[in-house]
């Protein structure tokens, strides 16, 4: 596979399908894994980072459900190559930076991710669509299963698995749930279940993870702490509280539909229209728009547009994928005018 | 010119160090001046942040044994970590076992890992079903109790009753 075969490719988490995918964008799992006797990746020197490399691309090579996969070495991809991988959630912002022997393989229904010196020596990420973190658990923990027979894994009997950073140890394990909860936002609820949500512990992030601001009504909300319970309770201490934010989504929505039916209709359909019709558009106004365009869709007010197709604008859309669907090198505002385009071609064909 | 610090590779870095008004020229090999910039370089946000609890659990009598322990595998001090908030390599952990276990209690409420083994490659019993599941509630159903997480409580109390009824059952 190539980089340029993605761009044609829906991913798997982005279909839409799965439990409360009226509410739950995607659940994803993440393993933050080292190697024993190799400094971490912030602390070692070239030659080490390189054996770190090769050691592990070979053990994934020998992963039977690694086996339809590709490793991109940072290093020989350009800068839009790299931020265009990390619009479709397949690493993170800090692997763009100082790509020197960093490395990702992703897998050919880019649900499995393996970041390789990233903060630590491997982060396996495996992503689903809608929520459904146990079945993300299972196929993850049956990798990281494959690749401890192959690798001698940093791990102490009190510690758990040995990260570089203390607040990863344990089972170096995040799980997150990205939420789409627009009702609690326009009802102004939200700012309460955020604060509940800091007080449980959990930590809410944007669409792009660390050190994003939420947008366009997208909560992502995971685990922070990461030692003293096992996977399993980590999970289900997560489903928990994403059950309850669920629920309350969902109740919001229907106050809404009972009480301010109109307001709500006539929001959607304006959303609707301007991406219909823009000539001009940023990706902040895309994906504020998208956001209500999505909700109609699962009000069952927005009728001609499946929740695949919403899910994907939010993709392409983006920068990187702007400029690689196009070939060059786009300015900000030659960017604006290719969204709205873009947006106009594939909404008025349906 | 060989380099400063290890004596071994040849000197390609060349920094100034100013301490104390006193000038310091040194002549470093790339990795060791690679593990000296990064020991120097200052971060902020979560490092900081990291760095500074580590100092809170540093026992004061110590004080200077805590700052000069380096960890032989890496070459990792601990007053590197407090100022980057990361460890060094998987060795460190244990070379700074004693600071470290009442740092990861602050950070995580706990410092003894019941998750999963790489020597057993098989997941944990099923949750709930054993009976550290059980106690492993109770400690969470303080937990909740102390922050005042009422709603958490009361769904972990629920849970516990569960199961303490199927255990009679039993």
């Amino acid at each position: 596979m190539q980089i340029n075969d993605l761009i044609n490719h829906t991913s798997e988490w982005l279909k839409g399908t799965g439990p409360h995918s009226d509410v739950v964008i995607s659940s994803r799992i993440r393993l933050a894994r080292n190697l024993n006797k190799f400094p971490f990746p912030h602390w070692a020197s070239k030659a080490q980072l390189n054996a770190v490399l090769e050691k592990s691309s070979q053990a994934m090579e020998k992963v039977e459900l690694l086996k339809n996969s590709t490793l991109f070495v940072l290093a020989n991809l350009d800068s839009i190559d790299r931020q265009f991988l990390v619009e479709r959630h397949l690493m993170s912002i800090e692997h763009t930076q100082k790509t020197e022997q960093k490395a990702v393989l992703v897998n050919d229904e880019e649900n499995i991710a393996v970041m390789i010196n990233e903060e630590d020596h491997l982060r396996i990420q495996l992503m689903q669509s809608g929520f459904n973190l146990f079945e993300a658990w299972e196929i993850i923990n049956g990798i990281d299963d494959a690749l401890a027979k192959l690798l001698d894994y940093a791990y102490l009997a009190d510690f758990g698995y040995l990260t570089a950073c203390p607040t990863n140890t344990g089972t170096g394990m995040r799980g997150s749930v990205m939420l789409h909860l627009p009702a609690l936002v326009m009802s102004r609820q939200i700012e309460r279940v955020l604060a509940a949500i800091a007080k449980l512990s959990f930590t809410t992030r944007g669409l792009y993870g660390e050190g994003t601001q939420a947008s366009g009504n997208f909560f992502q909300i995971s685990n922070q702490v990461s030692l003293g319970h096992s996977e399993t309770e980590i999970i289900e201490n997560i489903n928990g509280l994403i059950r309850r934010i669920i629920e309350q989504e969902t109740q919001a929505r229907e106050i809404m539909l009972t009480k301010r039916k109109e307001v709500l209709e006539d929001r959607i359909n304006r959303s609707l229209g301007i991406l219909k019709s823009a000539r001009i558009i940023t990706s902040q106004e895309t994906i504020e728009l998208l956001s209500m365009v999505r909700l109609g869709s699962d009000l069952g007010m927005v009728k001609d547009i499946d929740r695949r197709t919403i899910n994907e604008l939010f993709i392409i859309t983006q920068p990187a994928h702007l400029q690689k669907l196009e070939n060059v090198k786009l300015s900000s505002d030659q960017r604006d005018l290719k969204r709205a385009e873009l947006i106009r071609k594939k909404l008025n064909l349906l | 010119m060989l380099c400063d610090i290890c004596g071994k590779n040849p000197a390609t870095v060349h920094l100034t160090e100013i301490i104390d008004e006193q000038m310091n020229e040194l002549h470093l090999c790339e990795d060791c001046a690679r593990h000296k910039s990064a020991a120097m370089e200052q971060q902020f946000g979560l490092s900081d942040l990291l760095g500074s609890m580590a100092n809170f659990e540093k026992p004061s009598s110590k004080e200077e044994e805590v700052v000069t322990i380096k960890c032989p595998s890496c070459g990792l001090t601990y007053a590197d970590f407090k100022k980057i908030g990361r460890m060094g390599c998987g060795e460190c952990f244990n070379v700074f076992r004693k600071y470290l276990a009442p740092l990861l209690k602050r950070i995580h409420g706990s410092n003894q890992h019941i998750g999963k083994n790489p020597a057993k490659t098989k997941a944990p019993t099923k949750l709930y079903k054993t009976k550290a599941g059980l106690q492993e509630l109770k400690n969470q159903l303080q937990k909740a109790i102390q922050q005042e997480a009422f709603e958490e409580a009361a769904r972990l109390r629920d849970k516990i009753k569960e199961m303490e009824a199927k255990k009679e059952k039993e």
